[in-house]
């Protein structure tokens, strides 16, 4: 594979290697189709059984801007967002200048060698590679050679940090669907860049992967895949949505797997799949499928939630079930539609006009993202209400690496639904039946489903006020009743949500309270902070409103950190607002840089305030 | 006498209207009513719709026996696409006005329409916003004075119009104070398959009843126009009336209009050449009465239905609400392949 390009002249590295434990940065524009390269790259080093995350950091644009993504291999299994890159792949001129300027001295920079430029740096390892040459010796047509270009620094990374050919093979036939036709023109050229790499480059760096067991068992998932399948797994049977970064992949995902739920006679599906005009039309429909009977649900992100606010009041108050998922994504406003946050907290809690709340689901792993998929039908049918499900960008649109998800540990919950036989028999019990009067304590009322064949089931479902027998009241005892009933079932919520995850050791007297997406960060910054002498006990809150549990943990620590990724510290106001103690002991650390959160942002942050 | 399913037509009835005393709304809740009760409608399938407005409370007033919803104000279509799919064995029937469909709820009105969701689509359009107190519609009159807000400045919307262009294949208008032919349309449209929009001038008694306005009682008792006299005959229809109206038509004259489910409208030509199944004059029709400022009420528009919403989605005919947890929960199995697929 004789390319007459000269190679770069540099030192052979002679020192002991870094193994498993550095991150790749891959730089390039949008749309040039470095989402397959970088996947194939993540799906090697997983297949080597070493621990791997990715992290995508994409414009809001089609075809053009930059986008950059980031590998971290992790010997110890952390898979957060790495503050810091080792290795620079620059194949987008327009950044190449900043991304080589941020490298940490010692890094490694992959950049094509076409390109008329100089060397801003002397401590940095360069490795230039002919990618123009490569492409035209690999007889790549112009249909496809802007889209193959990136197959050009796989084979470069694979021979410079020792990735075998073979995993990246298997790796492409995953990646085009075990199509072998475009996996083969790939791999071509990944193999060509591979052997040019091998001829003439020179191993001047200390990073290289090595294959090891830490990945065994495991899969590897996209956020927004895992809560799909989790729907699916959860009978969703109406699912209605308006197209918006960051959620959409979520819908797709019901839609890609819509085979599991195809009735085997018929061949007709059990979700009908409605496209709304916009989000406003998206949860209406939800909320009317709801009403009916169905297990209904909407994906969307912030913007959305804002037109979805007077609906979701109604189903409040009306107590109607539905799932609404955020994958949150930057506010205020249109914000950064490509960029990570959990921004939406307290708005999703109250959301809409007077006196609401809403459980809000928090999510910390794909994993739970496929578990509250399913649960968090089951909540909405059993406390007839708006469930709301907070992921987010990074959790939702990156892929991660999981321990295989669980199969529902208990049957569908319907909730309290009085078809024509329960109606018969809780009327010959009761001697009557009111929808909203609370007969079992717990603020929950016993519905029936439009349809129900019976002359006693009609009942008339309004936004307006209403009494225990839903007609139209504007009196103020009923009123209050019915607040402090709705509040009472909202109490009742409190411990039937999922409990939050807590880790305590009495000895410790520091505490961290966090919440979805940023567990990684936090786990990795805890073993770091112990290592220089902070002890840190960790409570992960997962669901709104918050479990007893919650308050104690907060009240028994001589310092607590409020850990979240967005900008005022949403949880921190809440905890506060939910506990009339002293609470000047909890200090709110709040991110909102856009990332996902990384351990040395919250190591920093603690650090600081000790 | 009871009808077919043993049922008086007081047994159709709702609670107590708490609309303002002559409002042609209550008339159409009488009209649907009947309608009901002459069907033989089993009020147990049907669903009653509404979004916010005086009209949007009457579902509160008829049909005692069906479940009811008055959602928010110009969303109610989401609410009923949402509901016709999670059930289809569902009978729909909506309540509207002027303002809730035509100005905060138009695109929830058009979108309805293109996606054919089977609903009785009852607009009971008075031109004016009367439980805010009088402010102008969408569909007020140009040229319209009211009492706090003056001049009316801008055109009006034609619902029924829009409805055409937007692939509406029942397309009727009526009047509020004529009982017969708004029952009949009524009827029809609950036979018939896909969105079925009635736009009933109604007269608001207490904001609207300038009798030179175009939505007053006056004026519609003066200008209305039928353009066909209208009867409607259920499928397996064997009422003995039903000689005596055929006897009324000249056969010459008269146009049969087949429902889906057999049953048919007839319609006699009154003084106006159309065809409600002819889109292109069914909308020059209307542009027509529009510059003459006139009613045209009847059937205007009407085509073989298109699919419905319900039958674009591949869905199982079992209703989803129906459906049993195991059709709902794909098995253990399927998720330890799902999952080997992923490692």
């Amino acid at each position: 594979m004789a390319v007459n390009i000269q190679a770069d002249v540099q030192q052979q590295y002679t020192g002991e290697y870094r193994v498993n434990d550095f991150a790749l940065m891959v730089a390039t524009k949008n749309g040039s189709g470095s989402q397959t390269s970088n996947a194939v790259i993540i799906r090697s080093l997983f297949r080597m059984g070493i621990p791997v995350s990715g992290k995508n950091l994409f414009p809001s644009n089609i075809k053009g801007l930059p986008t950059w993504y980031t590998i971290r291999a992790s010997k110890d299994g952390y898979i957060a967002r790495a503050a810091t890159t080792d290795i620079a792949v620059c194949f987008n001129q327009d950044t190449a200048a900043e991304d080589i300027a941020n490298l940490k001295p010692g890094g490694v920079v992959i950049i094509p060698s076409d390109w008329k430029w100089g060397r801003s740096r002397t401590d940095v390892i360069y490795y230039e590679v002919p990618v123009k040459e490569l492409l035209t010796q690999a007889q790549i047509g112009t249909d496809f050679r802007e889209r193959i270009t990136n197959m050009v620094y796989v084979g470069a990374v694979a021979w410079l940090f020792d990735l075998p050919l073979d995993v990246i093979n298997r790796a492409l036939l995953d990646q085009f669907n075990q199509k072998a036709k475009p996996a083969a023109m790939n791999f071509g050229v990944v193999e060509l860049a591979y052997n040019w790499s091998r001829d003439n480059l020179v191993k001047a760096d200390p990073y290289r992967f090595e294959p090891m067991n830490g990945t065994a068992g495991k899969i590897l998932i996209e956020g927004n895949e895992a809560s799909a399948l989790g729907s699916i797994f959860g009978g969703v049977s109406v699912v209605a949505w308006y197209p918006i970064t960051p959620s959409t992949s979520l819908v797709d995902g019901i839609m890609e797997n819509l085979n599991l739920r195809k009735d085997p006679e018929t061949g007709k599906n059990t979700i009908a799949i409605l496209q709304a005009e916009d989000e406003l039309a998206a949860v209406g429909m939800i909320i009317g499928a709801g009403w009916a009977g169905a297990r209904s649900l909407t994906a969307t992100s912030g913007p959305g939630i804002s037109l979805m606010a007077e609906f979701t009041g109604l189903a409040y108050f009306a107590e109607i079930p539905c799932v609404i998922w955020d994958v949150t994504r930057m506010g205020p406003s249109t914000g950064l539609p490509t960029r990570t946050s959990q921004g939406d907290l307290l708005f999703l809690h109250f959301l809409s006009h007077g006196d609401t709340r809403h459980p809000v689901l928090l999510p910390g792993s794909v994993k739970e993202c496929f578990e509250f998929g399913w649960r968090s039908l089951d909540l909405a049918d059993e406390l007839q209400t708006p469930v709301f499900v907070m992921s987010d960008l990074d959790l939702g649109m990156n892929l991660w690496m999981s321990d295989p998800f669980d199969y529902p540990d208990q049957p569908i919950q319907r909730g309290k639904v009085l078809d024509k036989e329960r109606l018969t028999q809780f009327l010959e019990e009761k001697n009557e039946w009111m929808r909203y009067r609370d007969y079992d304590g717990d603020g929950v009322g016993y519905r029936t489903l439009p349809g129900t064949d019976h002359p006693r089931a009609a009942y008339f479902t309004r936004g307006t006020g209403h009494n225990e027998a839903a007609t139209y009241s504007e009196r103020g005892d009923d009123w209050v009743k019915n607040l402090s009933r709705l509040r009472h079932k909202m109490e009742h919520a409190r411990t039937v949500l999922p409990q939050p995850i807590i880790e305590r050791d009495p000895a410790k007297k520091i505490g961290i309270i966090s919440y979805g997406s940023n567990d990684p960060a936090i786990i990795e910054a805890r073993d770091i902070l112990a290592a220089q002498g902070v002890q840190t006990n960790y409570m992960r809150v997962r669901a709104l409103p918050f479990a007893e549990s919650v308050r104690e943990f907060a009240l028994s620590h001589d310092r607590v950190y409020v850990i979240e990724n967005n900008f005022d510290g949403q949880m921190a106001q809440i905890l506060r607002m939910e506990m009339p103690e002293d609470t000047r002991h909890m200090i709110s650390l709040a991110c909102g840089d856009t990332l996902p959160m990384s351990a040395q942002w919250v190591v920093d942050q603690i650090l600081a305030h000790q | 006498m009871p009808n077919a399913i043993g049922l008086e037509r007081t047994d159709y009835k709702g609670g107590t209207s708490t609309l303002c005393p002559g409002c042609g709304h209550d008339s159409i809740s009488n009209q649907i009513i009947s309608a009901a009760y002459d069907l033989s409608l089993p009020m147990t399938r049907v669903i009653k719709l509404s979004g916010i407005g005086c009209s949007s409370k009457t579902p509160a007033y008829f049909l005692k026996g069906s479940h009811g919803f008055n959602s928010v104000h110009g969303r109610m279509p989401s609410v009923a696409t949402g509901a016709t799919t999670a059930n289809t064995d569902l009978i729909a029937v909506a309540v509207s006005g002027d303002g809730d469909t035509g100005s905060i709820g138009f695109g929830q009105y058009k979108h309805l329409i293109r996606r054919n969701v089977p609903v009785v689509y009852i607009i009971e359009n008075n031109g004016v916003y009367g439980l805010t107190k009088g402010q102008f519609s969408a569909t007020s009159d140009e040229g319209q004075e009211l009492k706090y807000y003056g001049r009316n400045e801008l055109p009006a919307l034609d619902l029924c119009l829009e409805a055409i262009i937007g692939g509406c294949t029942f397309v009727a208008r009526s009047f509020s104070g004529d009982a017969k032919q708004a029952q009949t349309l009524i009827k029809a449209a609950i036979s018939h398959r896909g969105t079925a929009v009635i736009d009933i001038i109604s007269p608001c008694v207490t904001f609207n009843n300038d009798p030179k306005g175009n939505k007053s009682y006056d004026y519609g008792k003066k200008h209305e126009i039928a353009l066909h006299e209208i009867d409607f005959m259920p499928k397996g229809y064997v009422h003995p009336r039903e000689e005596i109206t055929v006897a009324d038509y000249d056969a010459g004259e008269m146009i049969e209009v087949e429902m889906h489910d057999g049953s048919y409208i007839k319609l006699k030509k009154v003084d106006q050449e159309h065809d409600p199944r002819n889109r292109a004059s069914a909308i020059a029709t209307l542009e027509k009465a529009q510059r003459e400022e006139l009613f045209l009420t009847g059937l205007i528009y009407y085509e073989e239905p298109r699919p419905t919403f319900g039958d674009t989605m591949h869905i199982v005919e079992t209703p989803l609400a129906h459906l049993p947890d195991n059709k709902l929960r794909p098995s253990q199995e399927a998720l330890a392949s799902l999952m080997q697929s992923f490692m």
